[in-house]
Formats: C-alpha cells, structure tokens, sequence
C-alpha cells in the first residue's frame, strides 16, 4: 500500500476544521468521518484518533464505525475509483464479464482492490440505482450504463489516457 | 415580493400564479430528463446543446423559470429544463416537447438542431421517436408507447414533468397546498383519520398501515418527536425512491411536513443511500428551499410551529434501511438493528416517539389530502389502495421504473409493459418466462403459475412472496434458478451486520452449502440441511434483514425443487449454467468424425468411428475442456 | 388485596413479580433457558437467539427481551425451538476452535454446556473457524478472538461497567469481531485491567491471564522460600469452586490447601490492609487539616487508580499515595521477611492470591519493584489457585483449618471488611472514631447502590462521603468534580468491580445471581467473628511501627507504604487535542 504523506499538523489542522462544522457532536460522527473521507479519500488512523479525542467518545467506537460502512477506508484508495454494480439487473445482465474484463485490463487478482501504482481501485457495489441501465458502473461519480466488457474497458482506457502525466498522487 | 427568507406561505397562490405566467408566455418547452441514468447516458450534453442550437435558431430561451432569471425572459421563448427520472432509463437521453407531448429517445448533442427545427412547423423528427420492437410501430407521444400505456402515474406523475430543482415550479403544480391546509386547518387526530381511511400503506416493504403507525406516534405523550424518511433503498435492482427523491423531492419534503403536523414532530431527517449522490443533492436542495420559503423552520408557514428538516446520506450498508438500523446511524452508531419492542413509535430517534417511512409512502401522502381519500382508492384493491412504483428489470424489453395500481397482474406487467421475454442476446423470446424475483433478496420468486396473479400485499402474501420494495426482476429460460439463490444469498451474506448467530453464520453456511450443489459437489444431507438452516435463519434472526434472507433459497426450493435434485442426484444444471456440472455434447450434424477430439480426450471419454459422429461418455468425461478446443468444427457444445 | 399477576410458562402459572425479562421469570421458576448474550448486569443485547420461547399467538421470540405481562403464555422447548437452538449452537461451533480440553474455560464454558445439554453430537457445517492472532499482551487478561461467540457481553461490560470502552465491535457480518480500536493489542489500549470483560464471557474468549505455572516452578525449587498474601475476598468465594455455598468463609481451609501446596509462609493482606487504614486515615485527617485536595480518593484499587491516571489525570494529586495491601505487603514482605526466615533475598518468592485480575498489572509497576525483581513475584487470582488445588488432587472441603502464620497472618475485622465496596470507607471510619447517624452501615447490607453518600460527624466537621463500585459510575462522579465538586465530598471510596472485590474478574464464575451480596456477607460475618474490629488495635501492626516504620505518615512509612501516581500517554496525546467536546 501507498504509505500517506498527511503531515500530522495539516492533518490536525483539517479534521479540527470539519470537527468544528459539525459542532463536536458525536452523534454526527457519521457525517464527521465523510467529511475527513472527503478530504483525504479515506480514514488516515491519526484523523480517526483526532475525531475520537475531539467528540470524547472511545476510539473503538469511532474504529467500529469506520469499518462497519462499506464507504469508509482505512486504506488509500487509487487515484480512480471504478464501481461495478453487481446488484441484480446488472447481474442478470452480465456484470460479472464486465468485472472480469476490467479485473483482467488492471491485472488485478481476485482478492486485490487497487493496482501497484495506486492508480485504479475495482469494487463492486449493489445497485447505483441505474438499473434501467444495467450492467452498470460508476468510475470516478461518472455513471456508465448499457455497458459490454469492450465498451467498459475503453473507458478504463480513456481514464488512463486522460490522465496528465506527472500529477501526484494525492495521500 | 422581496428575495426575503420570510415568505410565507400566505403567498404561495402568488407565487403559483406568477410562476404559471410565467410558463404561459413560453411557446415551447423542452424537458430534458436528468434523471442518474439520462445523465449516464449523456441528457447534460442535450440539454447544452438544445440550449445552444435554440439561440443558434435565432430563439430566445428560458433556461429556468427561476427568478434570477426574471429578466432574461421575453414573450415567445422556448423553455429548455431539466426533470427527474421519467422511468425509461434504458431509452435515455429523453428529451419531452410540451406542450404537444413528443418524447424523444436516445438523443444525442447532434440531434438538436433538428429538433428545434422542427418546433417551428410542429412535425416531429420520425427518427427519434420510439419504435416498439415487435410490431415497429412508432409513438409520438409517451402515452402512445406500450411500455407507458398501462401505467397510472400519480407519484411519479411530476417526476418527468417539473424542474426538480425548482421548489416555485412544485408549488405552481399545487405544491405545499396540501400541507398548508393541514397545518392550518386540520387537527393531527383528523389527519392521521384521513390517511387510515385512505388505507394508505407502507411501500418500504412491510405494507404496514401507515394511519395506525401515525397514531401510535401521536398517542405517546412528549414534546418532541421525528419523523423520519426512509430512503436507504439498498435492494439491489430497484430504483423506485431515487427517482422520486430526485424528480420530486419535495413532494417527499411536504409528506413529512404533513406527518410531522399528524403526529406533533419539531425535527425530521431524511436518510439516503450514499449510492445516490444526486437524490442527496436534490433532497438537500430541496430542504434548503423549503426552509428559505418559512415552509420548514422553527415557524412552520406562519403557526408558530417548528419543524426543521435535515438531509443525512448513509454510509453503505443495506442493514441501515431497517428502522432500527437507521436510527442507530443517524445517531452516529454502527447500524446494528435492535430487538422490537420497543417499537420506533415508542422509542426512536434518541429515544424519542419517532415516525418513519418509506419515501414513496410520504410522497403519496400530499395526494391523499390534495385529491382526497375517495380518489386515493379509486385506484389499486380494497385491502391494497392506491398505485405502486415497480422497478422492471431483467430479461424483458422494456426495463425501466413504472407505477401501476395494485391488483395489476405479473403478465400485464411483463408482456404490456415490459414488451415481453428476451433471450439473453436482447431478442423477443416468447416462450421464454421462467420467473420473477420480487421484492429483491428478501423477496420470493414467482413463476408461470403466478402469472394471472394481481399484484397486491395480500395476494403476493398469500403464496409466499411479498410485494417488498418494488424490484421485479425477470427471468427468463436460460437462468439457472439455484444461482439466483446463491446470487441474493452473497447479497445478504454481505450485507449481515453480523449482530445475531443466525443470520451471521446461517447465511454464511447456507452461501457454502449453495456453492456445494453448483459445483457439484453435494450429496444427501445438503439440501435437507440447507431447508433446516433456512427455517431456523427465518424463524430467530433478530432483524428482517435475516429473517428474510433465507426467502429466496426457500421459495426457489419450492417452485423448483427439481432444479435443486438435478444439480444434487444428477449433477445436471437443467439450465446448463453451472459450469462445474456442465458436461460436453458433441452436435451429430456439425461432427465430420475426423477423430482428433477422442485422441485428445485425456481419459478416452469419446468414441466414434472415422467419419462418423462422435459421443462423449459424460460419466467418465472430466470437462477439461481440451475436445471442444482442438475441434475444428465446433461440434462440442455445453462447456 | 388484588392477587399477583402470572403469566403461563409451560402450563404452569408463575407469579410476575417485576422481573425484567421472561427469561429471569423462567429462571425464577426454575427453567434455566440457555442464553449467551443475557447478563443481569448488563442492558440487552438480543444477539445470541438461544433464549427463544413461543409466545402463543405471536410466535417466536427471544424471552431475555420480553416484558412479562399478565395473561402471556409461553412455551420454553418446543420441538421446533430446540432444533433452532440446536441450529444456532452448530453454526456457532462451526466458526469456533473448539480445543476444549486445552481451553482454561473448559467446564464453565456455556458453549461447551450448551452443547451437551442441546444434544449436539456433530457439527453438519463445514468449519469456517477463523484462525486469528490471540493478544496476550496485557498482564491482566489475554483475548482469542477464535473461541468468541460475538455475544457482546465484554463490549457491554467494557462499556457499561468500567466505562473505558475499550473493546468494540468492528468490521461487520462473518468478518465482525471484538477489538481495540485499530485491532491493536490490549497493551496498547487504555486498558485498565478490571478484567470485567473476562468476568462476564461465556466462553475462552477472553481469560485472566495464568500465572500458575510460573508459581509451580518456584514451589518445586528447593532454594526458594515462597510466602504467600491471600486478599480478603478470595476466602469468601473459593469454596464455590468445590461446590461450597457462594459466602462460605474457608480461610482455615485455604490456609491447609496453601501449606499442602508447598507454601513456606501463608500470611493475610488484611494485614496490610490494616495498616493502610492507618496510612489513610493519618492522610486523610491531615488533608482535612489543611483542607489540601479534597476529596481524598481512595487507591487500592489498581483498575481505579490506572482509570485516574488515563482519564482523569486532573486528579491524580488527590488519590491517597498509600499503597494498595497488596503492595503493602510486598515492600513489607521484602524487608522484613528474608532476615526472619533466613532466606536471602534474591530467594524469597512473595506471591498473592487476589480476585482480581488488574493486581496482576499492578504488580508490574516499576514503582513496586526493588533491586532483587518486582516486590510482588507471581499474583493468582482465586479461580488459578482453585486450580492449583484441583492438580495437586487435594479435596478442599475435607481439609482441617489451619490458622495463619504470624505476624502478617494477623488481622482486624476491619481489614477483611475491605474485600467489598464501602470496607475501606468503614475501616477509615472505625479508625478515626467517626459518628454515624443510623443506617450508617456500610458493610454486608443488601445489594448496594452504585453510588452511596454519606455525611458523618469528625470531631467538630461534619464530612461528605461518597462510596462508588463500577468504573463507568466512578468516571460520572469525577467529571462532577472536575467541574467543581459541587456536592462538596471529602472522601471517595471507588472500586472497580461491581460489589467491589467479592466481584473481581479473579473470582470462580459463577451463575448464582446473589453470589456477590452472599461473599458480600460473608466478609462482615468474618469481620463479626473477628475480637478486633478497628485496623489500630491491630497490634501486630503497631509493632511494625514500633520496629521499622516510625510513626504514621512519616518518612519510613512513606518510603515502604506510599507510592506516586503518573499521568499515562493516551493515544490521542500524539495529536495534542486538548479540546474536547462540545461544551466539556
Ligand atoms: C434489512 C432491511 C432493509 C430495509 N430497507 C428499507 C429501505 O431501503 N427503504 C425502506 O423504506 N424501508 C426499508 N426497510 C423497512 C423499514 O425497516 C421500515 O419498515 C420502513 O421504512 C417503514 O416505512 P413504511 O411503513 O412507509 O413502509 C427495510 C427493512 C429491513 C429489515
Ligand atoms: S438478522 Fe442479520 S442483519 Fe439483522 S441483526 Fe441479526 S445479524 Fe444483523
Ligand atoms: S473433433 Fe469435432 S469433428 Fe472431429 S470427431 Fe471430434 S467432434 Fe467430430
Ligand atoms: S471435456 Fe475433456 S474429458 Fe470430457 S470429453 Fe472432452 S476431452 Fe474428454
Ligand atoms: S470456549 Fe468453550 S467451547 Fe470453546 S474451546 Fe473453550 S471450552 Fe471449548
Ligand atoms: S469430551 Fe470427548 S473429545 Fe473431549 S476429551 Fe473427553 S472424550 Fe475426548
Ligand atoms: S479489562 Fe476492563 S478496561 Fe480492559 S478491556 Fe476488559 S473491561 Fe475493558
Ligand atoms: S469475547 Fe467473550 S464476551 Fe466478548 S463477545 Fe466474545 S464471547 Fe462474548
Ligand atoms: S475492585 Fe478489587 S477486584 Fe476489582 S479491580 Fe479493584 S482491586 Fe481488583
Ligand atoms: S442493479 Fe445495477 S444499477 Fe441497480
Ligand atoms: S433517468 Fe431519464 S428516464 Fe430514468
Ligand atoms: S440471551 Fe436472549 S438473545 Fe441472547
């Protein structure tokens, strides 16, 4: 895994400034930890320990949150994010061969989630309520619909040629 | 009228008025459907372009009605806007004329030169119209077009029609009205009365009777209560509430404002999916709007009564659209449901009396006090009132989100609207219904048998399924139905919060056992074992997440339990879809007999003489798969 | 008079006498429904659906989360409840590592109970036991996250209990477990070793940590003179290890088995707890005196004195610096004892006995440790030496009493009352010759409040008083008095465990709800049964002034009897937060 470059006061500073948007309320400890996900694309531990201190409620908690929601990571994410639907239009309509060929297009075996260079992350999801689409994926909050395994992987394509060469990858 | 964040609604006919007046003077209007799957299928670019070819045609457009826009506007313009979902993803972009009702199908940016041209001499571009695939017929309106026709709209009647973002435009529909008179004129024991005469009830999936759910909330004594607005809508497959979050989404907003009235609630919140990222904007836009208005706040359209409404968005979990579950969320907790009772009308939110619904159960409530109870139950069956949004999707022509009344039969459903089977290439396929999954993975499959079977809680009751959330999903002859189960059972497996025994190890080793009879590897003791751990998942979980888990491996045990011995005594998958059971079939007529396949086979499965047909001796054949590669011919099928 | 409500259980009318839940009617009834997720001290969880009933006309539930209600017929065992039962008890074994023979919960399991009493001869599923590092880094406890049922009792206690939160659920479905923020290791933690997580599992999952073997081998060392300190709880609730009633005072009993094990010295920490009294008493007179640091927080409990340090650092100058008896009695132990027994120092072996599993932590402590090694060597609770008595095949209940070896065998009354909650607060009192109003009993009454309070007469002042038992309580109480001490309270007597140390993690698990009030009671009937009932009259005692210690409170005292406290890195202090909540 891509190891962060969140400096620690940066980090402290940002998560003080979300805290402070949310009142230190606990109970808004759910829209707390979009807001630090937001930022960094995923939960840095320091920034979790940040919120915990901050909103007075024990870290396991605020760790059993962050791993409860299927949108949180604890771990960087590549540059792009691609989500395959696999909820059941696009399952009936063949999601699995687009998953396949994408899987195969990143050379990513089946327990990986995120290509070496940090560039491309692969998940599934069930539903993006495009199903009038289906098969469907979202890459980057961009919806694709009435996909093929070809026309899923020009896309991936487009994506990766769009990308300016030399930007940093963000932490 | 000033900018002012007092308005109140005393003003609301004004701002009616104005606002029709506004439309009035326009010539034209074309609604462009923004919609998540138009927008997929790239309804912003039309928009753009409809916009750019209108001035380019020497035209004055009204990109919005809003008042910013006041000035921009001289007597006949076209009106380019955007709506919400009109239900017909598949065809998107769809781009509606008013006010002669010409849709447009698949358009792209280079169609809209011709379709402001044609707004002059009122013909229509014969190219973009619909053409029903099995007869060719062409529909100029959307009312013409099969997948239309048996459909009744009322929740979703202004998703596809007003702008969604325009909080003046819902008003000049006869928005917040309803609302209006209710917090003005009508005592919350009379409106909680109206809504369980018209027998309203929930569409979150339990169908339980929304009047009696206000009352109990009424009933319990304290000053502070919420109502809550489901919009979790996590079944895999359905699309019903994102729509109408995003094409309406202050009929949902006025919904709660009328249940907040009936059962005396100061605070509500609407929980949607994280999978929505528009219905989260519109709904946020939506309560910003209504609150800038005085409709929402802490003095409700001028009677001294507050009630303030948030947006929260969830976080990925399916659990969390179980009230519990969501609850616990909103308050910052893992979503893990918690056993009933107490019920949430006696503790919910922070433990207070607490309303929630289902996000097209409040979105029929304004209708239900607009057009009265009488008109409600016009429509639908005596114990099922009113319509009901399905999302359509699977092996059918036609996928797409409809509303129908209650009672409507599965085949008006699927060969009317759905313009009948589909082979998996996309091809009319009319022998080819096998089932339909619905209600999702909590739901149960109907079959052929079902298909004269009106649509309704009781009826779907009756044999073992329920109306659920909405999601119809088609399947046709190809479908192999003890994947289906394993498909809703990875879903749910998934989706356990792990909280209870049952459901957490029940639905992993039932995942386990279905996997053994797809890969063939099942004997005696499966499938009893997998029945047994069913009953027991769907008798004690704790939450309806697991008790209904089990529902799919259930039902398609039932309906078809030969499929199921077929895979077990037989090690066949009668739908030839279980590649580990798949067993090689060399087609007689297509094989020349040139014998390279028996010399290939590893374990000497074929036989056959030169030039003669060849046969695979499926017992001893391993499905390795080396015949069908050297055949030249492609006589081996069936791995 | 208007007859008692009943409710129908399996066709016998039970009364409904306020009974939280059906299941404790059931068990009040004499039907014991199996449950895993239930625990008196605990809200409900409903998670384990074992404890299911069949309520005529509504069908199945879980009993541990209906209210009784007049006119409710149930059924506890139906076919179809004891198949599910069955069911869920299969599927549970299927996910665990079942190694019961090697297990220490072994016969106290419930699951392994359960199993048997369901009948369960096979596991139908294939095994999907996880295979999941077990954290041994605490002294107090060690966790296997392989033998968890995920019943959720020790995030409850962890929680609700000592209020630290320190474990939790994460990650969801077959992947949830309990664990420490970040899955880090217990040592790590903010931990504070009450060991109440471990006190209220069913199963192995979470365990106090052993010592037993490293005892053996000093036993079986020829060179080692190895004493040993029993606390005043142990003797109160070892013998329902053998089957004795839960109160049943067996110290002449415990004193044999010690000897027959290979003991040399089998001495008393009340003795030390007598002299602590004393300590505290000249502590807490001379605060008053000075009215320096009010209120005076009592610090024999080690779980209490590491929650201050963590949670409450504000308030670390008003813990009593007076060591626990435990460590007391090492410092003591240490100076006096390798001269008496002729041992040389680097051979003597101290070894306490305690109910407790947070002793262990503390013995640890580098204050507590002189240049031979740490001042305690090896601390057991009851249920290890219980143990210890099973291997040695001695039959407990058959032994002949023996009486302790003195001095530090030797004892008021007022040193056993500290076994329970409120004893410190009476030996205090007792000593310092305070007047109470009637009903000023603190000691062996019924079951307490979380919170007592109490204003007592001290010369011419009257004093404030507040005796607390459960961390999560204590953690309330210090915020108030962080925030000012509004109720003016002078003196804080906090103990970790419910009922105090009769409810130590350390103690034999037990199903008896009473268990605790009847040690509870025990400890005052020996305290009865006693001559001397205040810690001064403790000769014995006086003479360790006489010979080592000076006077109270003075500088040789100090160096042997009290200790200082430290402020403890949370893992948030990285990240200097200061600020906290909202409004805080
Ligand atoms: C696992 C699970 C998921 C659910 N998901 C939803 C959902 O996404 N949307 C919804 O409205 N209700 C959902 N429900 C039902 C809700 O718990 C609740 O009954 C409903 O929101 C009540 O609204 P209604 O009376 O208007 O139907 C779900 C229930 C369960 C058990
Ligand atoms: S049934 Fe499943 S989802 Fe519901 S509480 Fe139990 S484990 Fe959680
Ligand atoms: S290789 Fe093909 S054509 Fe030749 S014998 Fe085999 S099946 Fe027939
Ligand atoms: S699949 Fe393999 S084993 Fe079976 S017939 Fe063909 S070559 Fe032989
Ligand atoms: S926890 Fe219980 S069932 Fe598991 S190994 Fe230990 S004794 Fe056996
Ligand atoms: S209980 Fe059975 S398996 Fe366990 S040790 Fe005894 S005989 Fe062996
Ligand atoms: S020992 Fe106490 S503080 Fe530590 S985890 Fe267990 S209950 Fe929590
Ligand atoms: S560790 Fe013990 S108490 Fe905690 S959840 Fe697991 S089995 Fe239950
Ligand atoms: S109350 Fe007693 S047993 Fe419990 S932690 Fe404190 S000293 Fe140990
Ligand atoms: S199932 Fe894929 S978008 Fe709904
Ligand atoms: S989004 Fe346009 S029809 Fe559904
Ligand atoms: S004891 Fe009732 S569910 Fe666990």
């Amino acid at each position: 895994m891509t190891t962060t470059t969140v400096s620690r006061d940066g980090l402290r500073e940002t998560v003080r400034g979300i805290l402070d948007d949310h009142g230190r309320d606990p109970g808004r400890l759910i829209p707390i930890l979009q807001a630090v996900q937001e930022e960094y694309h995923y939960l840095p531990a320091p920034a979790l320990t940040t919120v915990a201190a901050a909103l007075g409620v024990p870290e396991a908690r605020v760790y059993g949150v962050a791993t409860f929601y299927a949108h949180f990571s604890l771990e960087p994410k590549g540059r792009h994010v691609i989500r395959v639907c696999d909820g059941t239009a696009c399952h009936v309509r063949g999601s699995r061969d687009l998953l396949d060929a994408l899987r195969a297009e990143l050379s990513l075996g089946e327990a990986e989630q995120t290509t070496p260079d940090a560039m491309f992350t692969l998940e599934t999801v069930s539903c993006i309520g495009a199903c009038g689409l289906a098969p469907a994926m979202v890459v980057d909050d961009q919806i694709h619909g009435l996909l093929t395994p070809e026309a899923a992987v020009a896309i991936l394509r487009d994506v990766r040629d769009g990308d300016e060469p030399g930007e940093e990858v963000p932490a | 009228m000033s900018n002012s964040q007092d308005v109140l609604i005393a003003d609301l006919a004004e701002l009616a008025r104005e606002h029709r007046s506004l439309a009035d003077t326009t010539t034209h209007r074309l609604v462009v459907c923004a919609g998540s799957g138009c927008i997929a299928s790239g309804a912003l670019a039309v928009h753009d372009a409809l916009v750019a070819a209108c001035r380019a045609a020497g035209l004055d457009v009204v990109v919005s009605l809003r008042r910013e826009d006041e000035h921009a506007h001289r007597d006949g313009a076209v009106h380019v806007s955007g709506s919400g979902c009109q239900g017909f993803c598949q065809m998107g972009p769809l781009v509606a004329v008013e006010p002669d009702g010409t849709l447009y199908v698949k358009v792209t940016p280079g169609d809209a030169g011709e379709i402001v041209a044609s707004l002059r001499d009122g013909t229509a571009v014969e190219r973009l119209l619909y053409r029903e695939p099995r007869h060719g017929q062409i529909c100029r309106r959307r009312a013409e077009i099969p997948f239309y026709e048996l459909q009744t709209r009322r929740v979703l009647a202004e998703c596809g029609r007003i702008d969604p973002e325009d909080v003046r435009e819902y008003i000049a529909h006869g928005g917040y009205a309803a609302a209006w008179s209710v917090w003005h004129e009508t005592g919350p024991d009379e409106v909680c009365a109206r809504i369980e005469a018209a027998g309203l009830r929930g569409r979150g999936g339990g169908g339980f009777p929304t009047g009696r759910k206000w009352r109990l909330t009424l009933d319990q004594p304290g000053d502070h209560k919420c109502v809550i607005c489901n919009g979790d809508e996590g079944d895999p497959g359905a699309f019903m509430d994102r729509s109408v979050m995003e094409g309406n989404p202050h009929s949902v907003v006025e919904g709660m404002l009328i249940a907040a009235h009936a059962v005396g609630a100061d605070r509500g919140v609407v929980y949607v999916r994280a999978e929505y990222p528009l219905a989260v904007r519109r709904m946020r836009r939506a309560a910003r709007d209504a609150h800038e208005l005085g409709l929402l706040g802490d003095d409700v359209m001028g009677t001294g009564r507050p009630f303030r409404l948030e947006v929260m968005e969830g976080a990925g979990a399916f659990v969390c659209g179980e009230e519990t579950a969501l609850m616990a969320s909103i308050e910052g907790h893992r979503g893990m449901p918690r056993p009933k009772p107490p019920f949430p009308s006696e503790r919910g939110l922070h433990g207070l009396p607490t309303v929630i619904n289902n996000v097209e159960t409040l979105a029929a409530v304004p209708l239900i006090v607009r057009d009265g109870v009488e008109e409600f139950r016009r429509l639908g069956t005596a114990g099922s009132p009113g319509t009901k949004t399905f999302a359509l999707t699977g092996h059918v022509a036609n996928t797409g989100l409809i509303e129908v009344p209650f009672g409507t039969t599965l085949r008006e459903i699927v060969e009317t609207i759905g313009g009948g089977v589909i082979d998996d290439d996309g091809r009319p396929d009319a022998d080819g219904f096998k089932a339909v999954q619905i209600g999702g993975p909590s739901g149960g499959c109907l079959t052929a048998e079902h298909l004269d079977l009106p649509l309704d809680f009781d009826s779907l009751g009756e044999v073992g399924a329920m109306v659920g959330s909405g999601g119809l999903v088609v399947m046709n002859r190809t479908t192999c139905m003890v994947q289906v189960a394993r498909f809703f059972m990875q879903f749910t497996q998934n989706e356990s919060c792990g909280k209870c025994v049952l459901c957490r190890e029940g639905t992993r080793q039932m995942l386990g056992l279905l996997d053994r009879v797809i890969a063939g590897e099942a004997d005696a003791a499966t499938l009893p074992l997998l029945q047994r751990t069913a009953r027991a998942v769907a008798t004690a979980s704790l939450c309806g997440l697991g008790k209904t888990a089990p529902s799919p491996v259930l039902s398609t045990l039932h309906h078809f339990g030969d499929e199921y011995a077929a895979h077990v005594d037989e090690r066949r998958c009668p739908a030839g879809r279980c590649k580990a059971l798949a067993v090689p079939e060399i087609v007689a007529e297509l094989c020349r007999g040139c014998t390279i396949c028996a010399r290939k086979c590893p374990v000497g499965a074929i036989t056959g003489d030169k030039k003669q047909p060849h046969v695979i001796d499926p017992d001893a054949c391993t499905r390795c798969g080396v015949c069908a590669e050297v055949c030249k011919f492609e006589a081996v099928v069936g791995l | 008079m208007s007859e008692t409500p009943t409710m129908m259980v399996d066709g016998r009318a039970i009364p409904i006498a306020g009974q939280r839940n059906v299941l404790e009617l059931c068990r009040e009834a004499g039907i014991e429904i199996p449950s895993f997720c239930y625990h008196s001290d605990l809200s409900v969880f409903g998670a384990c659906r074992l404890c299911l009933v069949e309520v005529e006309g509504h069908g199945v539930t879980t009993s541990c989360t209906l209210v009784p209600e007049p006119g409710l017929r149930i059924h506890t065992s139906t076919a179809e409840i004891r198949d599910m039962r069955k069911v869920g008890v299969e599927l549970l074994l299927a996910s665990h590592d079942m190694s019961c023979p090697t297990c220490p919960k072994g016969s106290h399991c419930k699951l392994q109970n359960l199993a048997r009493r369901l009948g369960v001869r096979e596991v139908p599923f294939p095994s999907a036991t996880p295979h999941l590092p077990v954290d041994r880094s605490s002294d107090a406890i060690e966790i296997n996250p392989n033998r968890c049922v995920l019943c959720g009792d020790c995030v409850r206690a962890c929680q609700e209990i000592s209020g630290t939160g320190v474990l939790d659920f994460a990650h969801r479905g077959n992947r949830a477990t309990v664990s420490a923020a970040f899955g880090r290791s217990l040592a790590e933690t903010e931990c504070v070793g009450c060991g109440q997580c471990a006190r209220v599992c069913p199963t192995g999952a979470i365990m106090p940590r052993s010592e037993v073997e490293n005892v053996w081998r000093d036993l079986d060392d020829p060179r080692k003179t190895v004493v040993v300190q029993i606390a005043p709880a142990v003797r109160v609730a070892i013998g329902e290890a053998f089957g004795l009633a839960a109160g049943t005072v067996s110290t002449g009993q415990l004193t044999a088995a010690l000897r027959r094990l290979g003991f040399d010295q089998v001495y008393d920490t009340a003795f030390a707890a007598d002299l602590t009294v004393v300590e505290e008493t000249e502590e807490f007179t001379r605060r008053l005196a000075h009215d320096e640091r009010l209120p005076l927080l009592t610090s024999c409990c080690p779980a209490w004195v590491q929650c201050v340090e963590r949670f409450h650092p504000g308030l670390i100058d008003n813990l009593s610096s007076c060591r626990s008896p435990q460590q007391m009695f090492g410092s003591l132990a240490r100076r006096l004892l390798p001269e008496r027994l002729e041992s040389s120092p680097e051979d003597l072996v101290v070894v306490s006995i305690m109910p407790c599993t947070a002793k262990k932590t503390e013995a640890r402590r580098p204050e507590f440790a002189g240049p031979e090694g740490p001042d305690v060597d090896h601390v057991l609770t009851t249920r290890e030496l219980a143990r210890m008595i099973d291997e040695r095949g001695l039959v407990f209940d058959e032994l002949a009493p023996e009486p302790m070896d003195l001095p530090m065998g030797f004892k008021t009354g007022a040193g056993l009352v500290f076994g329970a909650t409120g004893g410190v607060t009476e030996a205090v009192l007792r000593h310092a010759g305070a007047v109470r109003s009637a009903g000023g009993e603190l000691q062996g009454a019924g079951d307490p409040e979380p919170v007592r309070t109490l204003s007592v007469a001290l010369g011419d002042r009257v004093l404030k008083l507040a005796v607390v038992h459960g961390l999560a309580r204590a953690r309330e109480l210090m915020e108030e008095i962080e925030a000012g001490n509004p109720d003016g309270y002078d003196l804080v007597e906090v103990m970790a465990c419910p009922g105090g140390c009769v409810g130590g993690a350390g103690q034999p698990p037990t199903t008896h709800p009473g268990a605790c009030r009847a040690r509870a009671r025990g400890l005052a009937e020996a305290d009865r049964s006693r001559q001397l009932h205040t810690s001064g009259a403790n000769h014995l005692v006086r003479e360790c002034y006489d010979e080592l210690l000076e006077t109270p409170g003075s500088e040789a005292a100090h160096d042997l009897l009290h200790t200082r406290y430290h402020r403890r890195p949370r893992p948030s202090d990285e990240l200097a937060v200061v600020d906290g909540p909202a409004g805080a």
